[in-house]
């Protein structure tokens, strides 16, 4: 079995490049790797293309902090607050600098995600047809449905094939086979599809514990680059059966980013004042306990004896 | 009569327009509630698909705030992926979705993207989501917005999500479903398409608003439909619903 585990820091500094396209969580509001988002503003990487449904205020903290230089995706925001006053700043003032914005609907960068997973040249898709989505982003190609006597217009979407996905998860083992459980969006499609994939997982279990249950497993081992156990990694986001969502934390966010000034004191005062993701749990201290999910509603086991 | 918000009668009005047995898709925000409110009152069989991989046939026994949190993971029906929910739009067997709105026009586009246009970006709004996909492909779609004049104009700047496009065929012509608005709630009034070209008309206005009001806050000439009416209060079942959904009363 090959080691897998490393800091965060490390697997940020050696599996994400200044320019790459780069995929932090992937399950819409729940599980994203926010402790990867602070890590790679403080690294200071520059010019990533940011690949998501939808990620929260994540992707809002990166373009602020200058990391971003495009937006390959379908939402960029905060799911509590409404608009992105980073992103409204970049797009807008071209504040810090100028993106290149590259519109999807989830559903489109779901199957561009699902096209670079298994090798598809293109999907054809039924969406944003109707939509100047179609107008605004020159990746799309229309169609006519082949099989149809009709003329059907379809939707081609090229794949979309992340070289970084950063996912968190429940638990996983030192060699990066992982369980995960609840909605994952899309976060099986962007790890297939991506190069690199860096697990976050909350808790580190021995390989028996993943391998009880092999249909559990979001993505295996072999095709993980790096496992990093950070506890409470995806604060403010929630996973199911650990966390809540800290919607304060967010609301908080949203406020405080509305200005540049109130942003950088935001990004002072969590992302670098603090050491890493263990100095960044210590400062939450009792509010991170209150967020713990001390509850038990395991799942039935499942056998899979086969003597 | 109940007491209630102006945000709950319109969490109540968006659950009326579920039906019992349909396959919902929920949206951000309201309809997540109006969700919960339906199943508990006149639509005990409906069933709730979330975005995120969420599929639910009784309520979360917890107040909300995303579609994600853990209590609308616990005892789901369902806890997958996006296109296998998604794929459900596609394949044609989502019967009612609901979608917000920033701005909208008389032909029930949305646009959530760029106000101002895409080369002109006066205001950069955070895009699709989901919400392209629900609006092209559910039979039927519920829009929910504030009443603005600045909000509901005679042409969107950006369709982001296709209602009637440019009216009678529009959608047939731009190749999606039958489907399109067929409700518009907002924070005074509900408005339904009318006539072979759809276009959006005044059909009820909310208790404490008059129907000149509302069609001075609408940024077209917004015609009455025939048989206009006042939207109907909430009634008891509907607020002991929703106090049992959001307990908390964060939607208030």
């Amino acid at each position: 079995m090959i080691e897998k585990i490393c800091s965060l820091s490390d697997a940020v500094r050696d599996l994400v490049r200044d320019g790459d396209g780069v995929v932090i969580g992937a399950s819409l509001e729940t599980a994203i790797p926010f402790a990867a988002t602070y890590e790679i503003i403080r690294q200071g990487k520059k010019n990533l293309e940011m690949i998501a449904p939808i990620s929260d205020a994540s992707t809002d903290m990166l373009i602020g902090a200058g990391c971003v230089g495009a937006v390959t995706g379908a939402w960029v925001g905060s799911v509590s607050g409404g608009l992105g006053h980073n992103y409204r700043r970049a797009a807008e003032k071209q504040i810090p600098h100028a993106l290149d914005i590259n519109d999807y609907s989830n559903f489109t960068i779901g199957m561009a995600l699902f096209a670079g997973a298994y090798g598809l040249p293109y999907a054809p898709v039924r969406s944003i047809l109707g939509s100047d989505i179609i107008n605004s982003n020159p990746a799309f190609k229309m169609a006519t449905n082949p099989f149809s006597t009709e003329t059907e217009p379809v939707v081609l979407v090229p794949p979309v094939k992340p070289d970084v996905a950063i996912l968190g998860v429940q638990r996983a083992d030192s060699a990066g086979n992982n369980h995960y459980w609840g909605s994952s969006g899309l976060a099986q499609e962007a790890a297939l599809a991506a190069e690199r994939v860096i697990i976050v997982a909350d808790e580190i279990v021995e390989p028996e514990v993943i391998s009880s249950d092999p249909s559990r497993v979001l993505v295996p081992g072999f095709r993980v680059a790096a496992v990093c156990h950070v506890p409470a990694g995806t604060h403010p986001a929630p996973l199911t059966g650990r966390w809540q969502r800290d919607s304060a934390f967010f609301n908080d966010y949203h406020a405080r980013s509305r200005d540049v000034d109130g942003y950088k004191a935001w990004l002072d005062e969590w992302v670098f004042a603090v050491e890493g993701a263990p100095g960044y749990a210590e400062k939450l201290g009792d509010r991170l306990s209150a967020l713990k999910i001390a509850g038990s509603r395991n799942a039935a086991r499942a056998n899979y004896a086969a003597e | 009569m109940a007491d209630y918000s102006t945000q709950e009668l319109m969490i109540i009005a968006a659950a009326r327009e579920i039906c019992d047995g349909e396959l919902v898709f929920v949206g951000m925000r309201l309809p997540i509630t109006a969700y919960g409110v339906a199943r508990l009152t006149h639509a005990p069989n409906a069933v709730g698909m979330f975005e995120g991989g969420v599929v639910r046939y009784a309520p979360a026994e917890e107040t909300l705030y995303t579609m994600c949190d853990p209590a609308n993971q616990r005892n789901a029906a369902w806890t997958t992926g996006l296109i296998q929910v998604m794929g459900h739009l596609q394949a044609g067997r989502v019967d009612t979705g609901f979608i917000g709105g920033a701005e909208i026009d008389k032909w029930g586009n949305i646009n959530t993207s760029y106000i101002g246009g895409h080369e002109n970006v006066q205001v950069k709004l955070p895009g699709s989501g989901g919400a392209a996909d629900i609006a092209a492909m559910s039979k039927r779609l519920i829009a929910i917005m504030n009443h603005e004049k600045r909000r509901l104009v005679e042409r969107v700047s950006y369709i982001t999500s296709p209602g009637y496009i440019d009216g009678e065929g529009g959608r047939a012509k731009a190749g999606i479903a039958a489907g399109g608005p067929a409700a518009v709630i907002t924070d005074k009034a509900v408005l339904r398409p009318h006539g072979p070209a759809n276009e959006l008309h005044l059909s009820s206005v909310h208790p404490g608003h008059t129907a000149d009001e509302v069609i001075e806050n609408t940024g077209w000439e917004l015609k009455t439909a025939p048989g206009m009416t006042e939207t109907p209060a909430p009634g008891e079942a509907e607020m002991t619903a929703l106090h049992q959904v959001d307990r908390e009363g964060f939607w208030r």
